[in-house]
């Protein structure tokens, strides 16, 4: 994974659709040199996951992900034994004549009865060179298994108690996400590069619709923006990302909208503000002074 | 293909000296960054290339920073540091007397005062019966109120009406009180000859053993886990004495060893939230609360529920109610802000709690009615409404705290209104 320039990461992250700032592209940059895991923290919907998907494509590696939930275990995440095969395996072994023990422990646990799941996949060699692993909203799952990761994260290696320890030949480029609802341990924050991904800016906001919803004209997008933008000015109880700025976009292109209007807003309020205290507050002339103020602003610009 | 440039540290260590020295401004700054962040540090410059300021930082950036609140510590730190490192030394040098003298004083008064107490009670230990019980009434009373012991006429005392005396004694009793808690299940399983679900790992292994001959099956049962606890405690004016020794029985439950709750989280609130989480941590409960009491800037001032209660929502509910939060809000209810406001905070909170109990130390006059706007207002939305006037109504809180079917005095006060 040989990237010479943060220009040729950004650069390569834009031809995939994915528009980052300088400083998003320094730390992906460093990520790969040093062959450090990136933890990324920050708001729901602000292209947190996406990175992964568009380094995979931009390298033209698979993507492993992991999604974490509470309660998840080494056997759903790491490996798991394939214990119908070793049943079978066993009553042939008898069928046969009875195996020795140690033999047959030897055969019953070797890889051919071994099922990875996703943090072992990660590990293995692949002939378009080493996965993105996405580990996906850390902070959905618990303690005891951050504190496994550690192993995994630092040395790139799984330990099997029945096999030995499996090491990647060639380190993955680990991605982890958490939207913050708990505090991940400095520990495992230690092994990575940190970013906080924020909210974009107006101008990278408005490119990023343009890469993700080329459909827009140039007007409708400025406005979706600045719209949302000064939404995010407001008191909410869940600001929108930029996740919902697209698909409020995609919406209005549905609908055939070329302009905003109070009216249009509030009927395709749900596409960007998803929760009902948020969208009462915005109900009635809320929206109206909102589109006021964006279009204000907007008008300043160009002026 | 570009020849790179070495990772390894190089040999001129004049910028690596620079970057060590500016870890250890970030450290005094308050970030924890170890001897290994440094050296990332040296190598992320050396693979960026030390080209332009903005990648310089950002480099730093992500081997320094890791929590999103300490950006702007960065931030600041980097601005100073690489304009003139003197510079730095010099502020730094000119601001920490001031600071060292200040904390010095503050950490010799706790110990003081624990010494002094220490002395005190050993000379005094046995309290006096009550003034005047003596005097007034036939014999048969006088008997009643010298065999109930000092401790049991403490704990149906109400707080406000103990003397310093009794107050000291009242929070020896709340230091051994305990909030019992019932583990949850999870999803994860762990070995039990009684188990619900067979473990099929583990008969593989034990069936090698025996040649492959299957003979048991494992069996395994789901773990437990115990749900944390987020106390929200009311510091105004009109609270000022029950949340000082509120304060004294979160601290006890937040240290108690092995009593359960996997977090507690303590937030007070007056005129603005403040969560004194890390401070209730500090064995000493003198040090812990003086340490709470100078974060906590509105001491006795005015109540603003609502916009507590909506601040709380917004920064921290996501945080620290991500597995089920127990919550515990002890207030008054006496707002004077926009009730409606406050009802859909309250509801927001209960929605993402697991239970919500409210302890009202105003429930202790019987005749007490939900006629305050602001504890309408919040009456509905609450699981368990309690009175939290004296240690016994602490007791009672103890023994229904996981009981889920358990609302207080909620249906009979929600009647009258």
């Amino acid at each position: 994974m040989q990237v010479q320039s943060i220009d040729q990461v950004q650069a390569m992250l834009t031809q995939q659709g994915y528009v980052c700032g300088r400083d998003l592209a320094t730390v992906v940059f460093l990520s790969l040199r040093l062959g450090r895991p990136l933890f990324l923290e920050g708001e729901a919907g602000v292209g947190k996951t996406e990175i992964a998907k568009a380094l995979a494509a931009a390298f033209g590696r698979r993507l492993i992900r992991l999604q974490c939930y509470e309660g998840l275990d080494a056997s759903s995440a790491v490996y798991e034994w394939n214990f119908a095969a070793q049943m079978v395996a066993i009553r042939t072994a008898e069928a046969a004549g009875g195996a020795d023990r140690a033999a047959l422990q030897a055969e019953l646990f070797s890889e051919e009865f071994l099922i990875s799941r996703p943090l072992l996949e990660a590990m293995r060699p692949d002939e378009n060179g080493p996965p993105v692993l996405l580990i996906d909203e850390l902070d959905r799952t618990d303690e005891p298994f951050e504190a496994f990761l550690l192993e995994a994260l630092s040395d790139f290696q799984v330990t099997i108690p029945e096999l030995g320890t499996i090491k990647a030949p060639e380190p993955p480029l680990v991605v982890l996400t958490s939207n913050r609802t708990r505090e991940v341990h400095d520990a495992l924050k230690r092994r990575c590069l940190y970013h906080w991904v924020d909210y974009p800016n107006f101008a990278r906001e408005v490119e990023i619709l343009k890469a993700r919803a080329p459909q827009a004209s140039a007007q409708l997008s400025r406005e979706i923006v600045a719209f949302v933008q000064a939404l995010r000015t407001e008191d909410l109880f869940k600001k929108p990302g930029v996740a919902e700025t697209i698909d409020w976009a995609n919406c209005l292109l549905a609908l055939d909208v070329i302009d905003l209007s109070p009216e249009v807003i509030s009927d395709t309020l749900g596409a960007i503000l998803k929760y009902q205290d948020d969208i009462a507050k915005l109900q009635g002339s809320e929206a109206k002074r909102l589109l006021d103020q964006a279009r204000a602003g907007l008008d300043q610009d160009s002026a | 293909m570009v020849e790179l440039p070495e990772l390894s540290l190089p040999d001129h260590p004049r910028l690596a000296q620079n970057i060590t020295h500016f870890a250890r401004a970030l450290r005094k700054a308050g970030l924890s960054i170890g001897p290994g962040r440094v050296v990332d540090a040296v190598q992320a410059v050396a693979a960026t290339g030390f080209t332009s300021r903005q990648d310089f930082y950002w480099a730093l950036h992500a081997c320094f920073v890791t929590r999103p609140e300490h950006r702007t510590i960065f931030a600041q730190v980097f601005r100073l540091y690489w304009r003139d490192p003197r510079f730095l030394e010099h502020m730094m040098a000119a601001l920490l007397p001031a600071i060292r003298g200040v904390q010095e004083e503050q950490l010799a008064k706790p110990g003081e005062k624990r010494a002094a107490e220490a002395l005190l009670d050993g000379a005094n230990p046995q309290v006096d019966p009550p003034e005047g019980s003596k005097e007034d009434g036939s014999e048969i009373e006088v008997d009643a109120t010298l065999t109930i012991s000092a401790d049991e006429r403490l704990r149906s005392l109400d707080f406000e009406q103990m003397s310093t005396d009794e107050v000291a004694r009242a929070k020896r009793i709340l230091e051994t009180l305990r909030l019992p808690v019932k583990p949850l299940p999870t999803r994860r399983h762990q070995p039990a000859v009684l188990g619900v679900r067979a473990d099929w790992r583990r008969t593989m292994r034990l069936a090698c053993g025996t040649g492959g001959e299957l003979r048991t099956i494992a069996r395994s049962k789901p773990r437990q886990r115990w749900p944390n606890l987020v106390v929200l405690c009311d510091i105004s004016g009109s609270m000022s004495q029950y949340s000082r020794i509120v304060l004294h029985f979160l601290h006890a439950v937040s240290n108690a060893k092995g009593a359960g709750w996997a977090r507690v989280h303590g937030f007070t609130f007056g005129t603005r939230l403040t969560n004194v989480t890390r401070h209730l941590a500090t064995r000493d409960v003198d040090a812990a609360l003086a340490a709470a009491g100078a974060e906590a800037q509105d001491w006795e001032g005015g109540t603003r529920i609502g916009d507590c209660l909506h601040d709380f929502n917004r920064d921290w509910s996501r945080r620290v109610m991500g597995a089920g939060a127990v919550v515990l809000l002890i207030t008054d209810g006496l707002d004077r802000g926009d009730p409606e406001a406050l009802g859909r905070e309250m509801q927001r909170l209960q929605l993402s709690s697991r239970r919500l109990i409210w302890l009202n130390p105003l429930l202790r006059w019987g005749e007490f009615a939900a006629k305050a706007q602001g504890i309408r207002a919040m009456l509905p939305h609450v699981d368990s409404f309690r009175a939290g006037h004296s240690i016994a109504s602490l007791e009672d809180l103890a023994r229904v705290i996981t009981d889920e079917r358990d609302s207080g005095e909620k249906a009979r006060l929600l009647a009258q209104v």
